[in-house]
């Protein structure tokens, strides 16, 4: 490693102490540019914001102020006053924590600094985290959920005091997320038991650092100037290429088995291998056709978020060991864990958004002077434009990372919950510390104050709660907890992360006798929903393995080793991720734009240029609708681009709008790219004479009244109350292992959702569920931007039948099952059944 | 059918039934019809058996102020429960105008619900009682009988040939109409999935479904449910949106 010479490392003229000039100097090292420069800076007393890649030493950039800081100070002797932690480092992933502490205690203890590091996570002992209470180490690494649990203690102050850092890493993927909004009221309450306290955010590209130099300051009526920005420019450009395939490139799907054979010989000739997919499902499908042509015997491993822990750490720790010649993981592998040589990232099915691509191409090769070495392996024909678009964007840079966005309001209640643990709040003063937190600047007095009701009583308008408070207000006006228990209950529900109720999968074996032994291998983690599904003998692929569904005992999912190639249940589908705006708009782009169909690859060309030919294809801002007739249905397709979320709302929608006009559609189906939608009668004609206006079909008042009536019977918005009544301490978590058996377990949250909803349907929890569901799961926000775009710019063509563009959704049709309303449908034809029986 | 304002659709959809149907009777209504021990008995979509012969409305698992027990907890559940589940309630005694009506115990979530009840609920209860009997069966969850209600609290009752109880009798089940396992079923058709409450009979016992809006269900597949019925001959009448669906237990799965 050189030294890097730039104009600002002599301008700031930092000088570093002795031991690590020693340090660098017998490394034949020396400090990097952007690492003086931050040091300077946060010297200098800025709160400052590094953007570097991969591979650019983040990591010590971050702790250079720390550690310098620290031996000046010099060791602590023995008997001294007790003294609080100096660094605090927050890490979205507990991994990492401990990650960061083994890479950073080996320079530490090399140059023989006088610096106490230690993690505390989830799976910190008792013991060791009482202990850290008393005597804190100087450098304290840990998760936000440990900062919370900190900062809702008595001791928080004597503990936060003496703070002089917070580093915050990968603080781009944490700001998005509830998990952020957590940790800016958090970061707020810090400030104001250590008000000298200043951030240092590690950050990898993102499309508007502003937002995140906002967020390391106070905010609210008097900001502080953002942060200062120290941004490291990209290394050697990646060098990546989309799979060159004399295949035939399937039409639909999302698992390229098409091009396994490809992607194995691009194994044997690299030393390691990540391959990155997008869903769990993905992984295991691939991972076992690698597996059904290794004929090399390669060690090609599994790396996904339902897998064992101890499988995973086992994974981990062979991949640093440079013992595995590849491994086929999900968005697990994403965060900046130390992978080891890897030399190539081959990326199966589009990436769905260029940030995301950038993110996991940095994996390979850590050196970030040298090029890294990438494959795209598209899944179908839309996916190849989809991943030349984002090949044009990593080579631009563009960045299409989410908006910070509003703070979410169950996190707002639960940590209001927090700080009447740790002390009696005021709440005027609460309320200024929470808006001093960027996500929650915009917070009215009026939302807080629903909000503190909320926690004390649930805030219902029939307040018949008033004597079982879980907070109350003291004669001096301050809000305190009603109980010792409720500061326990508390503890037990922080967070907010919410899983889907899982249950552990556990291989067992059939005896001679037939009955199901005990024991056997725990293979990981399955949703209950999933299984739910499921009867018994059933077989799916689940941990690299062909299953057989046994039964659920207790807690548990028994499955025996199935012995069959075929799976009968396909889809297990965990975490798909939908397709960035900024994609979408650059797949809009290529469509339009014949010129840049020179860069894809022939048979897309001219899949393109036949339906140029038969139909036609939009230009970026139109709409293209096509409507055919197929077997006895009629079929409409609209091309929006907007991901498979905002489609699925928009079918929803149309579907009963389409009801009313009496086209009689049976169903829809979404994918990232269009919406088809079919009907008994014929659409196409009914538009051309005028029975349907398409204007007003794809008017944005459906997201009026249709959208309310459609919410009322929607089981997304369920599943988003749920994650809201737990985040917000309404309904306890449950806790693995310690359910109690049988039905009292808990109480549905659909059916509180029902009755809150007849009887209360302004309720805080209501709101803060439809805030969440218009960005999340129903993309409402995006469905309107799509609508207000395409106002008078909607194309129709009646065609005789099928268009090349329209194959692929139509092989989707049949595949998915029809979401919608037809429940009661299927209960009519099972009773009819009966009729019959009885009849005959 | 009267036309469904949009409005009214915000409400659950039982409460919603029942503000829609409770002039109708019979098939109009929804309702199926099944024997039990010999004794006829009509299975009510908004969860309620009616016994034409005796004039009785049997009701099961009401779990009313389950919100406010969970609230002496800590967790503050929505206090609409009960003024929810009272209106179903009094909808489908519009309906039957029964002589009696039966509720089967677990009437309350807890102990001090019956007690605690809030004033504006105990006269509405006061109001469906009048002019009938009504017998509080004891549930687990309230073993000790009612405070303050019309009506006589009991452990079990004999009457009109069947016997009712909360939990179903492991050795004695001929003529048993049970509540406590809150049943409900699956159906399958074409890898779609559907699971509501329902009633459960093999033509000699007769489980509830919960009537409680708060209520949860537990599938027919469940160990609980084992040994009480002859599957050959067990139906479930699934609650569905608008009417009873009466599938056959082998069949619930396609």
């Amino acid at each position: 490693m050189d030294l890097v010479e730039t104009p600002s490392a002599g301008r700031d003229a930092v000088s570093l102490p002795r031991p690590f000039l020693k340090w660098f100097a017998e490394k034949g090292w020396a400090p990097r540019a952007h690492q003086l420069e931050l040091l300077a800076r946060a010297q200098a007393g800025e709160n400052m914001l590094l953007i570097a890649p991969t591979g650019a030493g983040k990591t010590l950039a971050g702790f250079l102020p720390s550690l310098t800081d620290l031996t000046s100070r010099g060791k602590i002797p023995p008997g001294s006053a007790f003294i609080g932690i100096h660094t605090l480092y927050i890490s979205p992933l507990k991994a990492l924590a401990v990650d960061i502490e083994r890479n950073l205690m080996k320079p530490v203890s090399e140059m023989g600094l006088p610096v106490t590091i230690e993690n505390r996570t989830g799976d910190t002992p008792q013991a060791k985290r009482q202990r850290q209470k008393l005597t804190p180490p100087d450098i304290l690494l840990t998760t936000p959920e440990q900062v919370a649990l900190l900062l809702a203690n008595k001791e928080a102050e004597r503990f936060f005091k003496d703070l002089k850092y917070v580093v915050l890493d990968e603080l781009h993927s944490l700001v998005t997320s509830k998990r952020g909004h957590l940790l800016s009221l958090g970061l707020a309450r810090i400030r104001r038991h250590a008000p000298q306290m200043q951030t240092i955010g590690l950050s990898a590209t993102v499309a508007d650092p502003m937002d995140l130099q906002r967020w390391l300051v106070p905010q609210g009526e008097h900001p502080s100037p953002p942060a200062g920005l120290v941004h490291v420019q990209g290394g050697a450009a990646p060098d990546i290429t989309i799979l060159d395939t004399d295949k035939r490139i399937p039409w639909s799907g999302h698992v390229s088995t098409y091009a396994i054979p490809e992607v194995y010989e691009e194994i044997r000739r690299h030393k390691t291998t990540l391959i990155f997919v997008n869903t769990r499902f993905q992984a295991e499908l691939l991972f076992q056709e690698l597996w059904t042509i290794n004929e090399d015997n390669l060690p090609i491993a599994l790396h996904h978020g339902s897998l064992d822990a101890g499988q995973r750490r086992r994974v981990e720790a062979a991949m640093a060991a440079n013992k595995l010649r590849a491994v086929v993981a999900t968005s697990t592998l994403d965060l900046g864990l130390d992978w080891g040589d890897v030399d190539l990232v081959v990326h199966v099915g589009a990436p769905k958004g260029a940030s995301r691509l950038a993110q996991r191409i940095g994996r390979s090769n850590h050196r970030m002077d040298e090029p890294s070495k990438a494959i795209l392996v598209p899944a179908n024909r839309f996916e190849v434009m989809e991943c030349q678009a984002a090949l044009d964007a990593n080579y631009l840079g563009a960045q299409d990372t989410p908006p910070v966005g509003e703070g979410a309001l169950d996190v707002l209640a639960q940590h209001i919950l927090g700080m009447a643990c740790a002390e009696p709040f005021d709440p005027l003063e609460l309320y200024e510390e929470i808006t001093s937190a960027s996500p929650y600047a915009e917070l009215s007095w009026e939302m807080f104050e629903r909000a503190v009701d909320f926690v004390a009583t649930g805030g219902y308008a029939l307040r018949s709660y008033e004597r079982y408070a879980k907070i109350r207000k003291t004669q001096e006006g301050r809000w305190r907890v009603s109980n010792p228990q409720i500061a326990q209950q508390y503890r037990l529900n922080l967070g907010t992360i919410v899983e889907a109720t899982e249950l552990n999968v556990r291989l067992v074996k059939r005896n001679a006798k037939g009955t199901l032994g005990r024991g056997g291998l725990s293979l990981g983690k399955v949703e209950e929903y999933f299984l739910e599904q499921l009867v018994q003998g059933d077989t799916f692929l689940f941990a690299g393995k062909v299953l057989r569904f046994e039964g659920i005992r207790e807690n548990e999912c028994l499955v025996s080793n199935a012995f069959t190639m075929d799976p009968k249940i396909p889809a297990y589908a965990g975490g798909k991720f939908p397709l960035t705006t900024y994609l979408a708009d650059q797949v809009r782009g290529m469509l339009a734009d014949p010129k840049r169909w020179q860069s894809l690859p022939d048979q897309v060309r001219e899949w393109l240029e036949i339906q140029q030919d038969r139909s036609m294809l939009p230009s970026k801002d139109e709409l293209l609708i096509e409507t055919f007739p197929r077997g006895k249905r009629f079929f409409m397709i609209a091309y929006c681009f907007e991901g498979r979320l905002a489609h699925q709302t928009l079918g929803m929608l149309l579907t009963r709008r389409m009801e009313r006009l009496g086209a009689r559609p049976l169903g829809f189906v979404a994918t990232d790219y269009s919406l088809a939608v079919w009907a008994l009668n014929d659409i196409g004609g009914m538009i051309d004479d005028g029975r349907i206006s398409l204007t007003d079909l794809f008017d944005e008042d459906m997201l009026g009244d249709d959208l309310e009536a459609w919410l009322d019977e929607s089981y997304m918005l369920k599943r988003t109350f749920r994650n809201c009544a737990v985040i917000s301490g309404l309904i306890e978590r449950r806790h693995p292992g310690k359910e109690k058996t049988g039905r009292q377990v808990t109480v549905s949250t659909d059916l509180i959702y029902d009755v809150l909803r007849s009887h209360e349907p302004d309720h805080i929890l209501l709101d803060a569920t439809r805030r969440d569901a218009a960005s999340g799961l129903l993309d409402i926000g995006r469905l309107g931007d799509m609508l207000a775009r395409i106002k008078g710019h909607i194309t129709h063509r009646d065609l005789d039948h099928v268009s090349p563009l329209a194959v692929p959704i139509m092989l989707e049709i049949g595949r998915e099952s029809v979401p919608g309303e037809a429940q009661d449908a299927v209960l009519q034809e099972a009773a009819e059944e009966l009729i019959a029986e009885a009849l005959s | 059918m009267p036309f469904a304002p949009w409005k009214d659709r915000r409400l659950m959809h039982r409460l919603g039934l029942a503000a829609r149907t409770a002039t109708l009777t019979g098939r109009e209504a929804g309702s199926e019809e099944t024997v039990v021990h010999g004794v006829a008995a009509v299975c009510d979509p908004l969860g309620a058996l009616y016994l034409p012969d005796a004039g009785v409305l049997v009701v099961s698992d009401l779990h009313l102020e389950k919100g406010a027990a969970f609230a002496r907890r800590g967790m503050m559940l929505p206090p609409y429960d009960t003024i929810a589940t009272l209106n179903i309630l009094a909808a489908v005694i519009a309906r039957y105008d029964p002589r009696t009506v039966i509720s089967l115990g677990d009437n309350f979530h807890d102990r001090k619900g019956s007690a605690h009840l809030p004033d504006d609920l105990r006269s509405l209860i006061g109001a469906m009682a009048r002019g009938r009997d009504w017998i509080w069966i004891n549930g687990n969850h309230d073993p000790d009988g009612t405070t303050d209600l019309p009506g006589t609290s009991v452990d079990e009752l004999l009457y009109g040939g069947l016997v009712f109880r909360h939990e179903p009798s492991l050795t004695v089940g001929k003529g048993e109409v049970a509540g406590h396992l809150h049943p409900s079923a699956t159906v399958r058709r074409r890898e779609k999935y559907v699971r509501r409450p329902c009633f459960a009979t093999d033509g000699l016992r007769l489980l509830m479904p919960a009537f409680g809006v708060l209520a949860g269900g537990l599938d027919l597949n469940h160990k609980a449910m084992h040994g009480l019925f002859d599957r050959q001959a067990l139906v479930a009448h699934l609650l569905g949106h608008d009417r009873i669906y009466s599938v056959r237990y082998a069949n619930l799965l396609g």
